[in-house]
């Protein structure tokens, strides 16, 4: 059943702040609270205002006095506004604090480039002793907010906002471990969030019945980052594609290509929303569609990588260049 | 020597005039520092760690401690000082100010006993105190939170943004001080920002409000150990200082703000203070 990975935070956290007094929940006016909601989460919850960069900074002073600060802001309000208080108070201090980021990539769908965050996975990537986790479904999610309870230091989720559908047949993720959805030695597909993941599913699907076997990863932590397991999947493989409601640079795509490039050179080809602002107005699906962040895409850029490598006679790629 | 014996022989103001000593020493080397803003917040600094906090230098992580932040964290340079006067590490180790291989940075770092959290980015402190003071309550603890705010620094909205959040959670055991010494890098803070009426500014805001001269440590203790000042409010007391206060040829001037005292002036400026010691 579709469900938002952004409500299935909101309904883990309530009942995990009845069982861990240490935790708090910070809230920056975002509405995913409810007055019930608030209700039930009694003085553990606080709602602070429409202040990203003070939410951070009360959140890592907490954090320092041996609290737990889940704070709620949407990604873009996190990945740039508040970046300067993420980087000095929260990741330089090694504070755990919990920055669940909502309206991640696409997700803010006609509210347009100022709520749209395609930039947020590069930014938090980079910053040292960051964990970057984006749960392709509300089961997911459930699972990471569990397992973020223990987690040392501070932890980056990249939240949807509309019921996404979920991951069919995924177990439950373990932050730090890609998930293999499927095995196969031609091709490597890695995504991370609901559409990319599903889009890797459906055309490995597609891609089996025409003859070619992909090994499939849901990638949900970007840091710290698995590269043995995407190093041991594209071994065999003449091409890794990644995709990611997020701008081509620095995300995902980067991610999987500088692991790549620097233990098992492989092709990868980055899909990702193209290097400009969002002009187009729809709800995500409709911008995943018109940004071509599809199954169809993925099966067709596996297909021309195929054939161009196959018509000029490098029948093995990583063979020939070896 | 415990913080009582100490008192019984030394007054703030000669405790203040060897931090400032310390200060001018570490501007004379090889990075200089921020002399200007150091100088003008010393006796700030005096009156907080010699009669206002309640810090142990034996247990510096003892949760019940009152805890402070250097805010305008560009005056490492006063509070390293301070840290070492009060006897947090040797007074030796201020020598290493900007050094290779020294843990003291240009702006405070956590390496160094008694800095809570790095500070130097401006805007950062009044939320992160805030973050303590609402942990402290949480807690049920009685201890305090002080936060030290450059006047040039009301110009980041995030001070702001934390005034409005200490306000309205009513954190009445986080106290903020404003270094109100009128200066900033290049020139007058009012004629780049005006900030006046600036006590009304807070007012308004909800932060109960003193107005004082800030080269007083004794009055200054009295203010901030008396804190809160009305019950549900935070407190910021609005410290009249001056830019290099202590050194006549710098007070006052904005070219104080970054300084590399060369030999000659650095023997003027110990010349300045030991005349200002003598005439006290």
């Amino acid at each position: 059943m579709s469900r938002a990975t952004r409500e299935a935070y909101r309904d883990s956290v309530l009942v995990l702040l009845g069982r861990h007094p240490e935790l708090m929940c910070l809230d920056s006016d975002t509405g995913l609270f409810s007055a019930d909601h608030a209700a039930a989460a009694g003085d553990q919850y606080l709602n602070l205002g429409i202040a990203e960069q003070n939410l951070m900074g009360v959140a890592a002073g907490m954090a320092a006095c041996g609290r737990v600060p889940f704070v709620n802001t949407m990604a873009a309000f996190a990945a740039s506004r508040a970046l300067e208080a993420i980087k000095i108070d929260i990741a330089y201090n090694r504070l755990p604090v919990r920055i669940m980021a909502t309206h991640g990539g696409l997700a803010a769908g006609h509210l347009g480039p100022t709520h749209q965050a395609l930039e947020d996975l590069a930014v938090m990537r980079v910053l040292p002793g960051m964990t970057v986790v984006v749960p392709a479904d509300a089961a997911a999610t459930e699972a990471i907010v569990e397992q973020s309870v223990t987690l040392p230091g501070p932890l980056y989720v990249r939240l949807g906002r509309k019921p996404t559908p979920p991951i069919p047949a995924a177990p439950p993720p373990v932050i730090g471990k890609a998930q293999t959805l499927r095995t196969g030695g031609d091709v490597v597909l890695v995504g991370c969030g609901p559409y990319p993941v599903l889009a890797c599913v459906a055309a490995a699907q597609v891609l089996a019945e025409q003859g070619i076997e992909a090994t499939v990863l849901n990638m949900h932590t970007l840091r710290p980052f698995d590269a043995e397991t995407l190093i041991a999947a594209a071994r065999p493989a003449t091409l890794v594609v990644t995709i990611e409601e997020h701008w081509r640079a620095g995300g995902l795509g980067g991610a999987v290509a500088e692991a790549l490039a620097e233990a098992a050179p492989t092709r990868v080809l980055r899909l990702g929303v193209p290097d400009k602002f969002v002009d187009e107005v729809g709800n995500q699906e409709h911008l995943v569609a018109h940004y071509d962040l599809t199954a169809e895409r993925v099966v067709r850029a596996v297909r021309t990588a195929l054939d161009t490598t196959a018509r000029s006679g490098k029948t093995d790629w990583k063979e020939h260049h070896s | 020597m415990t913080i009582t014996q100490l008192l019984e022989r030394d007054t703030l103001n000669d405790v203040a005039a060897r931090i400032r000593s310390h200060v001018v020493d570490m501007c004379a080397g090889p990075e200089g520092g921020h002399l200007g803003g150091a100088l003008s917040c010393v006796d700030v600094l005096t009156a907080l760690y010699f009669s206002v906090l309640n810090v142990d230098t034996h247990w510096p992580d003892d949760p019940d401690r009152d805890r402070f932040l250097l805010s305008k964290g560009h005056a490492a340079v006063a509070l390293y000082a301070t840290l070492a006067e009060r006897g947090f590490f040797p007074v030796d180790e201020l020598a290493g100010f900007g050094r290779a291989g020294s843990r003291l940075m240009g702006h405070p770092v956590r390496a160094v006993p008694g800095v809570e959290l790095p500070t130097g980015s401006l805007g950062h402190g009044l939320a992160l105190g805030c973050g303590f003071a609402l942990a402290n309550r949480y807690a049920g603890r009685a201890s305090r939170t002080f936060v030290l705010l450059g006047d040039g620094e009301l110009q980041e909205g995030s001070v702001w943004e934390a005034a409005i959040a200490a306000a309205s959670q009513r954190l009445d055991r986080l106290v903020a001080v404003v270094d109100r010494n009128g200066l900033q890098l290049t020139g007058p803070t009012d004629a780049i920002a005006p900030m006046e009426p600036l006590a009304e500014r807070w007012r308004s805001f909800g932060w109960a409000v003193r107005e004082v001269d800030g080269h007083d440590p004794e009055l200054l203790a009295d203010l901030l150990d008396a804190a809160p000042w009305e019950p549900g409010k935070p407190s910021v007391l609005i410290a009249r200082t001056v830019k290099g206060q202590g050194l006549p040829f710098l007070a006052g001037r904005a070219s104080s703000h970054y300084v590399t005292l060369s030999p000659r002036n650095h023997a003027r400026a110990i010349s300045a203070l030991r005349d200002a010691e003598s005439l006290r």
